[in-house]
């Protein structure tokens, strides 16, 4: 036999024998770590002697079982009875965000958050930042006990200091976010008086001065209205989140959704234009969206002003002319739809907030969707005080400065500057639960209990109130901040007792019923909320819109060449108050997909000019320098970023909020500019961004942005196609079989499920999904999903069982499948929520090969851990790529203890739900169609000897979408909302319904897997199909 | 729920002396009042009454926390014994001096009020305590022995058949043996008698050689096939043992009694674990739950002075200091299991997987609490559908089979009704 002397090389690097290859030649993959010591000393032998060992040890392990303790109370209280969940009624409040909760606690711990039902506001509904504030209860970063200098001190020292400080300091300043709670101010006046007359100043991370101040100017009361978007058959949005992010994004996106439900019925939805730079939530969502430079808005609030004054017969003012896609058409419909209509806009900038405020009151808005006899509190943060403030406490001008639960050192435009006056002021107190950027420079902490320990009361909106109560005894030795305000100043009462007596001498006089004060305040306390029937005054425009007209008309510029930087808002994030919650970090943006990361957006065009390509996680990093202050920061890549803008989010680059979140991205408030006497979010000058040429990788839950025109996956119509035929946009594919084409249901290998007491299903409307991921957060709390961290999502393993899958559409021809995975340049955007489909010929059963994954009775796909072996064969075989496999340990390891921190610290624990197996290393997981819930759902009605009702089970996802696109029931109940939505004629045990509603489909039909989860097809109002 | 061999002997020799009280020192003797009948629905009901309010601190024949209440009537009037149901201390505190001798002679225990018991509802409680639950101590005997056989023949048929045939097939092989040990003998002697060549003759007379026999393959291969399959089998069962904890019995910090207070003071389970029909877990009681009783009783009966194992619940509850109990029952964290579904939908008693509770001194794991053991029940349990408006539909569909509605056919034996 012939020699081979061919030599084979690895590369180039073996070629050369290169010494760091010879180093590393023994392993076949050079990213991980060898798996015996680095100098590669243990042999095969030593390994097999460890593995005896480690074996023999095991096996006698095993032998000896654990003792374990059993330890019951020592007096049980009446009502607390272990593994039966209690719930209370209690408020989420951060700043001026605002939610009435119902906090769902075990054994004492509260370790779920779902919206009240009977909250006129948020109407049962969340967010993401709602859901995963429960964890920010058990976050190791809080502070145990009060701190002075520094150092740990008790209660008493602290009060005795701060108080007789405080007295002496003259000229103090309380510095707040917005205060929703009357009788936290009622304590905070007490103190004030206390020491002599302290001024409270509020601020909003997130500020919407613009809004008030332009009611001040126009209507003569510096009040933000109510906006009723349910009434709004047309909705213009200039730049304003009102989905995602802006003032009550809940409520809004709750109101919004009730006019994008539509039916054979009810063949009519609201008309949604947006003009923005940024792609946001609401964009996403609008049937005409039109990217605009920042420059340009105020001129296009202008140019809407002043068609609708034409059409009204008003005076129009002067303005330089700009040319706006769609406006006209945006104006044509507002005026049309006279009276049910709103403009709202997301600009600081007072001058363009009054002429929103003008053009609602030419169509006829004011006191319809606009309501200013129902003045909302969610915003009241003052600009202007703020940067006197920071004038005055950098001057030394301030005496004491007590700052209650905020941070404005991190989270204000002028942060650096607090930081560097509050050592010139004498004294300086915070009440921050944690030892943030602004509580770790004053002298005292006196540390405030989580919102879960404490009581209070809000008053969101004009007459509607809000209660919260303690739903665990404090973890730490910290006190409700207004108990230390009402010790400094001397009452002499504890705050729950004054806040009681607040209420006995306010809102129950002003009552109708009467009746005993315990007994209000009980059904009060029960109910979560109070409303009393009180309106202000209807207010009429008292200020002159011309002027403000003028100096939009001068600020703005209609074709502006400079770069410009629109900073924005997360909706996971938010203003980066709960940046330390893991569980938002690691929820992929609803636009972006991406996760533990902020980042430049650019757009398209933009990155082709400049060189720079992204390849799924792959970008390059760039330096944005804003007035002399510079940033390094990755680019993405954002179709429908409008060309000649950069965007970039608030909330990163914490330095101490803790361990999960210090260090993530970068902090863009330094980038913000308040010289104008507001905050201004949009840096229209001044802006320079150049790419470094470094690589970086941002972590993408979703690196295909397109759907390639698969009709399969995404069905969607417009409005008059839908009207002319229900059916319109749906993609019915058929199977040519014995010279016929037939119903890809009408053959299969399996004889079929039967169904004999439940047939669970989900309809999903893509109508109604706003894409928010509220459902993700919620389905991550409900079924301890961990929390993997940036490296492990960028190896694609992230373990959310419910995703929202993200689709651009592209401007190429359905034969061109190079084009066609390029997004437009304005792209339209569906939103798909994809969890398991529950098939009923499921693909991933069929292959296991130890029956880990079943299907039980009642239409679930089981997936049993503790009989996994982690072949992944299922996940292989899923057409939808729900299934998620446990790579690691993500429990009790202390490398993931950065990440996962509910998993991996008794105090973390606390928030995990036991009655759902935390998984394992090795085994596959997804979504269980919250089995934990529908067991006991069906439990509670057989002790009480009756049927399961349509509502007595619902998903952790449905619970939380705030605009009910979810629906989950019994598809065997004729009359469960999921069976008549469906319109499923014929409820019997057959896992094969008919389903009559011409909308429902199923993904990927043609493969015949019959899902039990449906989706609505998406409906666009628009005039026909265009981008 | 709970059974009352223990009893027997004690009640036996109450009722002895009971009688014998009656007949030689009886002089107060009550005329029966009218409304205290002997009807069975009056007893029915008067037994209700009793186990909701009395049966806590009360025995028909012997003495609890209270006094045994037989023949109340007999020795006060039903007049009298009324008002004393109804509000005790009014009739101490009024000076009567059989109520005072009675509170002296229980310790001072205050027994609670029960105004809100109708006039219906003491008549027929009289009526229960007069004539109600006589027991018959032979019959007592004879069901008590008779429970017993039952439940042995139900256990352990194949032992003991497998035993006589086992017996039966070695004597069979012996007798084989035996006999073929003689036909090789009665040949031999014939083959010696032939003429026969050396090889032949050497043939036959061949010793039988111990040595060569223990060497040889086929003895190898064999004994080597039984002592691998012996060990495997061992090692097969240990294996499967691991982990099953049955008849763990650690000891625990208070060396409480469910024999005492579960049998013979027949307090009900719910009593003290009062999430079993409500919840997940059965709950261990709290010490408060304990000093229901144990404010009053201190010590066991007859005995002076406070226990030192009910000293301990005061100490707990004094020093707020939990008391640390070994968990027994341990389930992986994996399966999950709910009370309320077993007791309080399926109906099931607590001993059938906790075994005679009311007999143990220290509490032990009765059954395997292994997957197979949960398995076979549901496979064997019918469903207690009866007015349970839940299964309707279920019964309803079910009606053709002619074997009766089981766990197993509802998806009893689905992984994720136990596992999630």
């Amino acid at each position: 036999m012939k020699e081979n002397k061919k030599t084979y090389w690895k590369g180039l690097e073996q070629l050369n024998n290169d010494p760091e290859f010879v180093k590393h030649a023994d392993r076949e993959f050079p990213e991980l770590p060898s798996a015996l010591g680095e100098d590669g000393s243990a042999s095969r032998r030593d390994f097999l002697k460890l593995m005896g060992f480690s074996l023999a040890a095991a096996s006698l392990a095993a032998c000896e079982a654990p003792v374990r303790k059993a330890i019951p109370y020592v007096n049980k209280p009446v009502d607390v009875n272990p593994s039966i969940p209690n719930y209370y009624a209690s408020t989420f409040t951060s700043g001026g965000d605002y939610a009435s909760v119902v906090v769902k606690t075990r054994e004492g711990r509260p370790i779920k958050i779902d919206g009240n039902d009977l909250s006129p506001i948020n109407k049962g509904k969340v967010n993401a930042i709602v859901e995963a504030s429960v964890l920010s209860l058990y976050d190791k970063q809080r502070l145990t006990g009060p701190m002075a200098a520094g150092q740990k001190t008790d209660w008493k020292t602290l009060d005795a200091e701060v108080k007789s400080k405080l007295a002496a300091a003259g000229n103090v300043k309380i510095v707040a976010n917005t205060i929703l709670s009357p009788s936290t101010l009622e304590s905070l006046n007490l103190l004030s008086e206390a020491v002599g007359g302290a001024e409270v100043i509020m601020y909003d991370p997130i500020s919407n001065y613009g809004i008030t101040k332009a009611s001040e100017t126009y209507y003569g009361a510096a009040v933000l209205p109510s906006y009723s978007f349910d009434k709004a058959n047309t909705i213009v949005s200039f730049g304003a989140d009102f989905l995602g992010t802006w003032i009550s994004p809940i409520e809004f996106a709750g109101q919004y959704a009730k006019t994008r439900k539509i039916s054979k019925e009810k063949p009519v939805m609201s008309r949604h234009y947006q003009f923005e730079s940024n792609l946001s939530l609401a964009g996403a969502n609008a049937d005409y969206r039109t990217p605009i430079k920042a420059s340009q808005s105020g001129l296009a609030v202008l140019a809407l002003y002043n068609a609708i004054a034409k059409k009204a017969g008003a005076a129009t003012v002067s303005a330089p002319a700009v040319e706006i896609a769609h406006l006209e058409m945006a104006a044509n419909d507002l005026w049309a739809s006279k009276g049910a209509s709103l403009v709202v806009s997301g600009s600081n900038d007072p001058n363009v907030q009054v002429v929103i405020h003008a053009i609602n009151e030419l169509l006829g808005n004011n006191g319809v969707t606009v309501d200013f006899a129902t003045p909302a509190n969610f915003r009241k943060g003052d600009d202007s005080k703020m940067n006197q403030f920071v004038s005055d406490l950098k001057g030394g001008r301030v005496g004491g400065v007590v700052f209650y639960n905020c941070n404005p050192v991190y989270d204000f435009a002028r942060g650096a500057e607090i930081a560097e006056g509050i050592a010139a002021a004498k004294v300086s107190v915070a009440t921050n639960g944690t030892l943030d950027e602004t509580a770790s420079l004053v002298q005292y902490v006196a540390p405030d209990h989580n919102f879960l320990e404490s009581w209070n009361d809000f008053e969101p909106k004009l007459g509607h109130f809000s209660l919260s109560q303690p739903t665990i005894s404090p973890l730490f030795d910290t006190r409700q901040a207004q108990d230390s305000f009402l010790t400094w100043a001397g009452a002499g009462v504890n705050y729950y007792d004054f806040l009681r007596q607040n209420w006995e001498a306010g809102m129950f006089t002003q009552t109708e019923t009467g009746g005993n004060f315990q007994e209000f305040w009980d059904q009060a306390l029960y109910n979560g909320v109070y409303k009393l029937e009180k309106s202000a005054e209807a207010l009429a425009p008292v200020g002159d819109v011309a002027a403000a007209a003028a100096a939009v008309g001068k600020t703005y510029a209609a074709a502006s060449p400079a770069a410009e930087l629109v900073i924005y808002t997360k909706v996971g994030i938010g203003s980066g108050t709960f940046a330390n919650i893991p569980w938002l970090q690691e929820m992929p943006d609803p636009i972006t997909k991406a996760t533990w990361d902020n980042y430049l957006t650019v757009s398209q065009k933009w990155a082709s000019d400049n060189g720079v390509t992204m390849f799924e996680e792959n970008t390059q990093k760039a330096q944005i320098t804003v007035n002399g202050k510079s940033l390094i920061v990755p680019i993405l890549i954002q179709p429908g970023q409008a060309d000649g803008t950069f965007g970039l989010a608030l909330g990163y680059g914490r330095t101490k909020a803790g361990r999960v979140a210090d260090g993530v991205g970068v902090n863009a408030y330094d980038l913000l500019d308040a010289s104008a006497g507001f905050v201004n979010f949009d840096i229209t000058s001044g802006v320079e961004v150049a790419v470094t040429g470094d690589s970086y990788k941002i972590a993408r839950t979703q690196t295909h942005q397109t759907f390639m025109g698969r009709e399969n996956v995404i069905q969607e119509a417009t409005l008059a196609e839908y009207k002319q035929d229900a059916s319109a946009g749906r993609y019915k594919p058929e199977i040519y079989k014995d010279g016929e084409f037939i119903k890809p249901s009408k053959i299969s290998l399996w004889s079929g499920h039967k169904y004999s007491q439940h047939h669970w299903g989900l309809a999903i409307d893509m109508n109604s999904c706003i894409g928010c991921s509220a459902c993700s957060v919620a389905c991550q709390v409900e079924n301890n999903v961990a929390v993997v961290g940036k490296q492990e999502v960028l190896n694609r393993r992230e373990m959310a069982w419910i995703r929202i899958d993200r689709y651009y559409s592209s401007d190429a021809p359905a034969d061109d499948l190079e084009g066609m995975e390029v997004a437009s340049t304005n792209p339209e955007v569906t939103f798909q929520p994809m969890m398991c489909q529950h098939c009923n010929n499921a693909p991933c059963e069929t292959v296991c090969p130890v029956a880990a994954t079943t299907h039980s009775t009642e239409g679930l796909n089981q997936m049993t851990y503790n009989r996994c072996i982690g072949t992944r064969y299922c996940a292989n075989n899923c057409p939808y790529k729900v299934r998620r496999f446990n790579w690691f340990k993500y429990h009790d390891n202390k490398d993931f203890a950065g990440v996962n921190v509910a998993q991996n610290s008794d105090l973390g624990k606390m928030v995990l739900n036991p009655d759902v197996t935390v998984r394992a290393r090795g085994v596959m997981e997804k979504c269980s169609l919250c089995v934990q819930r529908i067991q006991a759902g069906k439990l509670a009605a057989k002790r009480e000897k009756r049927k399961v009702q349509d509502g007595d089970v619902n998903v952790a996802c449905a619970v939380a979408c705030p605009t009910d696109a979810l629906v989950f029931g019994d598809m065997n109940d004729p009359n469960s909302k999921v069976s008549q939505m469906l319109k499923i004629e014929d409820n019997s045990t057959s896992a094969l319904k008919e389903v009559n509603e011409e909308r429902a489909y199923h993904v990927l039909e043609e493969i015949n897997v019959s899902p039990n989860v449906w989706y609505f097809t998406k409906i666009r109002n628009k005039e026909k199909n265009e981008a | 729920m709970l059974s009352k061999r223990s009893l027997v002997g004690v009640r036996l020799n109450f009722h002895t002396l009971a009688v014998l009280f009656f007949f030689l020192i009886g002089t107060q003797v009550f005329a029966a009042d009218p409304a205290v009948v002997e009807s069975d629905e009056a007893i029915a009901a008067g037994k209700s009454v009793f186990n909701a309010n009395c049966k806590t601190c009360h025995k028909l024949d012997q003495k609890m926390i209270g006094p045994a209440l037989r023949g109340v009537t007999d020795r006060q009037s039903a007049e009298w014994a009324k008002s004393f149901i109804k509000n005790s201390s009014a009739v101490i505190a009024s000076g009567d001096e059989y109520a005072t001798a009675l509170f002296a002679e229980f310790n001072n225990t205050v027994m609670p009020a029960h105004t809100f018991l109708s006039d219906d509802d003491l008549n027929n409680l009289l009526s229960y305590i007069e004539f109600g639950d006589k027991v018959d101590p032979a019959a007592a005997a004879a069901t008590a022995a008779g429970g017993e056989g039952a439940v042995a023949a139900g256990g352990g048929i194949p032992t003991e058949y497998l035993t006589v045939i086992v017996v039966v097939l070695v004597i069979v092989l012996l007798l084989i043996l035996i006999v073929l040990g003689l036909i090789i003998s009665v040949l031999t002697k014939y083959i010696n008698k032939q003429d026969l060549d050396a090889d032949d003759k050497e043939f036959v007379s061949q010793k039988f050689e111990l040595g060569k026999l223990l060497k040889s393959d086929g003895f190898v291969i064999i004994v080597t096939a039984l002592v691998i399959a012996l060990v495997a089998k061992t090692a097969i069962d240990g294996l499967y043992s691991v982990g099953v904890q049955q008849g763990y019995a650690p000891t625990q910090p208070i060396a409480y009694s469910h024999a005492l207070h579960a049998g013979t003071l027949e307090i009900q389970c719910q009593y003290c674990h009062t999430g079993v029909e409500i919840g997940r877990s059965a709950n261990i009681p709290s010490p408060n739950i304990c000093m229901n009783c144990h404010t009053h009783v201190q010590n066991v009966q007859g005995k002076d002075g406070i226990s030192p194992e009910i000293q301990k619940i005061y100490d707990a509850v004094d020093n707020n200091k939990p008391i640390e109990w070994v968990r027994v029952h341990n389930l992986p964290d994996l399966a999950y299991f709910n009370h309320s579904q077993h007791v309080k939908v399926g109906g099931i008693e607590c001993q059938t997987c906790h075994g005679p509770i009311q007999e143990m001194e220290v509490v032990r794991q009765h059954s395997a609490l292994t997957m197979g053991w949960c398995i076979d029940c549901h496979r064997n349990t019918e469903i207690n559908s009866q007015g349970n408006e839940y299964y309707d539909k279920l019964v309803q569909l079910h009606s053709d089979s002619k074997d009766a509605l089981k766990v197993k056919d509802i998806g009893g034996l689905e992984c994720a009704k136990c596992h999630y």
